[in-house]
């Protein structure tokens, strides 16, 4: 395997097949790899449009750190390869990407759970902020209980939401 | 004691700064959380008892009965919302 960075939080754009394409290059133990990539939406009531940009904001040092600690997490847990996760911050637009997980594993099974699992984890314990510019102004996004409720069916209780 | 405090997202923009040194008396988060609503105006409007504020310690999130200590790094945040 390359020696490519468990985490990037960066505003650039990137490259999920290339990201990909780097994390099993040269480990020929790898036989699934699982990638979950998180995109802005235009809306949240469902009103089309409803939301014309995005800014994220996050904690930098702290940001990493949690995540580092996250990925060390699923790699104690599921029996999984490499791991690389992605974050954006800055102005986003709707279609934008925001957030790619990819794991590496022998077996869809793992890179699945560990996938899902690291998401989880990120939406309830990793310090960014969204705040979405709508008709009516600026607002800041409510977290959801729903990610708190997520993250417990792995047997970690959060109180975020 | 001398302490980092940071502010992120909605509460640093109602307290107007998103980090400061301050000295204070308080043996934890909780106590520090306290101090600076004691300080009125709108660091009492952004920590006020009863709003979802979040905490960390030297970047690791925490809970207002963590101890603190001298030189430590606290930040105040809302519930996360990435991904």
């Amino acid at each position: 395997m390359i020696n490519v960075p468990r985490v990037s939080i960066q505003t650039a754009d990137f490259d999920v097949a290339k990201e990909i394409a780097a994390l099993r290059a040269q480990d020929p133990r790898v036989g699934a790899v699982c990638s979950f990539i998180g995109t802005v939406r235009d809306r949240t009531a469902g009103t089309p449009g409803a939301i014309s940009s995005m800014e994220l904001e996050h904690y930098p040092g702290m940001t990493e750190k949690s995540i580092e600690s996250m990925i060390d997490a699923a790699h104690a847990k599921f029996d999984i390869f490499g791991t690389r996760v992605i974050h954006r911050v800055g102005l986003l637009a709707p279609l934008d990407q925001i957030v790619m997980v990819a794991v590496t594993s022998a077996h869809r099974g793992e890179s699945f759970q560990a996938c899902e699992f690291l998401m989880d984890y990120l939406k309830t314990q990793a310090p960014f902020w969204k705040k979405e510019q709508t008709p009516e102004g600026a607002r800041w996004v409510d977290a959801r209980v729903a990610d708190d409720v997520a993250l417990a069916k792995w047997g970690i209780t959060a109180c975020n939401g | 004691m001398r302490v980092t405090v940071k502010y992120f997202a909605g509460i640093r923009e109602t307290i107007g700064t998103g980090s400061e040194r301050y000295d204070t008396a308080a043996a934890t988060l909780g106590e520090l959380r306290d101090e600076l609503i004691a300080l009125g105006g709108d660091h009492a409007e952004a920590l006020a008892r009863g709003k979802a504020v979040r905490l960390a310690l030297n970047q690791t999130m925490c809970d207002e009965s963590t101890a603190l200590s001298e030189g430590a790094e606290v930040a105040f945040f809302p519930p996360v919302t990435g991904g």
